[in-house]
């Protein structure tokens, strides 16, 4: 649990770094400001924002009452008491065969647990954020060190990069994916590792072919010839130039890496079912469409909440690239 | 030719040597035998001796240079061993598996291809429109939504409510087909999304190049332009596509086939994984990276047929 608030600091702090540079360059504030004029763009940026107050409001632990498990601010203001079993939304009794009063309101129903389905899936936001920004922290440092370094270096720096991530490349995804949980076992900080080790080598492929490009500028080649270090030229002079593609790509990954949890959730090598995830969610609710009457809002509701957010980074990182860099388009 | 393939064979060594030594650090430093033993031994508290018993039957007990030796000779020769749980050859079970994986795949994927190369070009025939517009919002939806619920809505709309397909299930033969066809429908709808939006971006690229003003100036028809000229010149992406997906042919769709109760490769390692049997976990591992490697050559092989200005030497 304390690695899991650690991983939560660094992610805010991720995004918080991100937002600052990006009201501050001209370039982004321009693509930014594109947005207003656009619904789509509007919508998805609203969206993100409600669901970063959920996993921030998941994240806050209020001072604990003697003699109870500690909450968070969400806790507080959405637990519902434990039902018997299934009950459908905003109904009174449950879904039974002799259906029994309900103990309380439940806007979007109860699962087989009786736990409340509008609680499950609003836990689910902070498992989402976490193993996707998380796992972008992972991502970006590994992929910009090696690719710039196989960029700028060349020779046998290069081809030693590239071996690398050809030969992790070579194994499919999935089954590497796959095999890193199911040797390292359930959790949070696994699924991170996993996800990391399998998602770098896209980006850093990126970075060294636009390090390539950067490389013979004519800003670079006369920053050398006044005689700047290496360190300095990467550091001062290419990597600012990579930090649009940096974020588009952190954008569209993290919202492939939500996907990914759902997936590996339903294979087993998820998070555990203990964790609040839409995988164990969507796991849990596989059955329940055969049963009569059909169960229904468990699914749909942990579908709605991936849709929203995939939906939204995939719209801003479209919005964003198509800002900041037309050539890009469509990449 | 010959002297390429020779070639990239060749290359594939190191790279399979490093797959190797990856795939070693994975399975056997990052967990120890005893382990693998606990977690696949089916009883609660295993005592000191079944866990050496099970060590010794499966030979996880050697020394780990001859465990290494072993673990290269399953990936080098694609000599699997037997499955750490059931004890039956893993590679008899994957020749049984290869059939219904291969119809369901091979559907998947062409039926994908297919179909989002044909839409891509409608889509791309009404640029800048309306149509445009909201396919492309469409396809931003579709990439959105997860395979899982692809499936389970599939399964339950077409098999429960509407009753054209069977629910699950699979038998060989002819009458096998109509099993195949309901996963196949679900696999190509859900790979739709993300498919069109690429085929769409690669087709554009195209439009926009001097060769289509040509023909246009010369009065050749749009569909002509389209599915001719724009579609032969476009095939070099969606060859690459196509061919980086083939492994999956084989190696199935671990969400298909386990959903629709289809006895493939796929749903084996989906047991396999429940059943904690790390001996076929790394057979399939094994087993894609070969076939991505093939894959890769076969790509570059392709460019060469379909594109007279590749020339592989």
């Amino acid at each position: 649990m304390i690695l899991a608030d650690c991983l939560a600091g660094l992610v805010v702090a991720a995004c918080a770094l991100a937002l600052i540079h990006m009201l501050r360059s001209p370039l982004w504030s321009r693509a930014v400001s594109g947005f207003r004029r656009r619904p789509g763009a509007m919508f998805a940026v609203a969206v993100l924002g409600l669901y970063s107050l959920v996993a921030i409001a998941d994240s806050f632990v209020l001072p604990a009452r003697a003699g109870q498990p500690p909450e968070t601010i969400l806790d507080k203001l959405f637990a519902r008491p434990q039902e018997r079993t299934y009950s459908a939304p905003l109904a009174e009794r449950t879904s039974e065969a002799t259906p029994q009063p309900l103990l309380g309101r439940h806007i979007l129903g109860t699962d087989g647990l009786g736990n409340d389905v509008l609680y499950r899936t609003l836990k689910g936001v902070r498992t989402a954020f976490l193993i996707g920004g998380a796992t972008t922290l992972l991502v970006l440092p590994l992929a910009l060190i090696f690719g710039l370094l196989a960029g700028y270096f060349g020779r046998w720096v290069d081809d030693a990069v590239q071996y690398v991530y050809t030969v992790f490349d070579s194994i499919p995804n999935i089954l590497l994916l796959i095999a890193i949980m199911f040797v390292l076992g359930q959790g949070l900080l696994q699924m991170c590792l996993a996800l990391g080790l399998t998602s770098w080598i896209g980006l850093c492929r990126i970075v060294r072919g636009e390090t390539l490009k950067l490389r013979e500028r004519g800003y670079v080649t006369s920053a050398r010839a006044l005689g700047y270090g290496s360190g300095r030229i990467i550091v001062r002079h290419i990597l600012p130039n990579l930090l649009p593609i940096l974020i588009i790509y952190a954008t569209l990954s993290f919202s492939r890496l939500v996907l990914a949890e759902v997936i590996l959730s339903y294979l087993q090598v998820g998070v555990p079912e203990y964790v609040g995830s839409w995988g164990n969610m969507i796991d849990a609710a596989r059955l329940e469409l055969t049963r009569e009457p059909v169960i229904w809002w468990n699914l749909a509701s942990a579908t709605v909440a991936i849709f929203l957010l995939v939906f939204s980074l995939n719209v801003i990182s479209d919005e964003l690239r198509d800002g900041i860099d037309p050539s890009l388009r469509g990449a | 030719m010959l002297r390429y393939l020779v070639r990239r064979i060749f290359y594939a060594g190191p790279i399979l040597l490093g797959v190797c030594l990856a795939t070693f650090a994975l399975f056997y430093l990052s967990v120890s035998p005893e382990q693998m033993a606990r977690r696949n031994i089916s009883a609660k508290n295993p005592t000191q001796a079944q866990i050496r018993d099970w060590l010794v039957a499966r030979g996880y007990d050697k020394p780990l240079q001859e465990q290494f030796t072993r673990h290269a000779r399953s990936l080098f020769l694609l000599d699997f061993g037997k499955s750490d749980s059931t004890g039956e050859p893993i590679a008899q079970r994957l020749r049984q598996g290869a059939v219904p994986s291969l119809i369901v795949g091979s559907g998947v994927l062409f039926g994908s291809v297919g179909a989002s190369v044909i839409l891509a070009l409608f889509v791309a025939a009404f640029r800048g429109t309306y149509v445009d517009r909201w396919a492309t919002v469409l396809c931003v939806a579709g990439m959105s939504v997860t395979v899982l619920v692809f499936i389970i809505a599939g399964q339950y709309l077409f098999g429960k409510l509407l009753v054209w397909f069977p629910l699950a299930g699979y038998q060989s033969g002819i009458g096998g087909l109509r099993f195949a066809v309901l996963p196949i429908l679900v696999g190509v709808a859900s790979a739709l999304g993300a498919n069109v939006r690429f085929y769409r971006t690669v087709i554009l690229d195209e439009m926009g190049k001097d060769y289509v003003r040509t023909a246009r100036a010369k009065g050749v028809s749009e569909p002509r332009v389209l599915f001719v000229h724009v579609l032969k010149n476009a095939a070099i992406p969606i060859l690459t596509s196509f061919v980086l997906s083939l492994p999956f042919v084989v190696t199935g769709s671990l969400l298909l086939e386990s959903f629709f109760g289809i006895p493939g490769i796929g749903s084996y390692m989906v047991d396999a994984i429940d059943g904690q049997d790390f001996a076929v976990v790394r057979a399939m591992v094994f087993l894609g990276t070969v076939l991505y490697l093939v894959g890769a050559v076969l790509t570059d092989v392709s460019y060469a047929l379909v594109d007279p200005r590749v020339r592989l030497e």
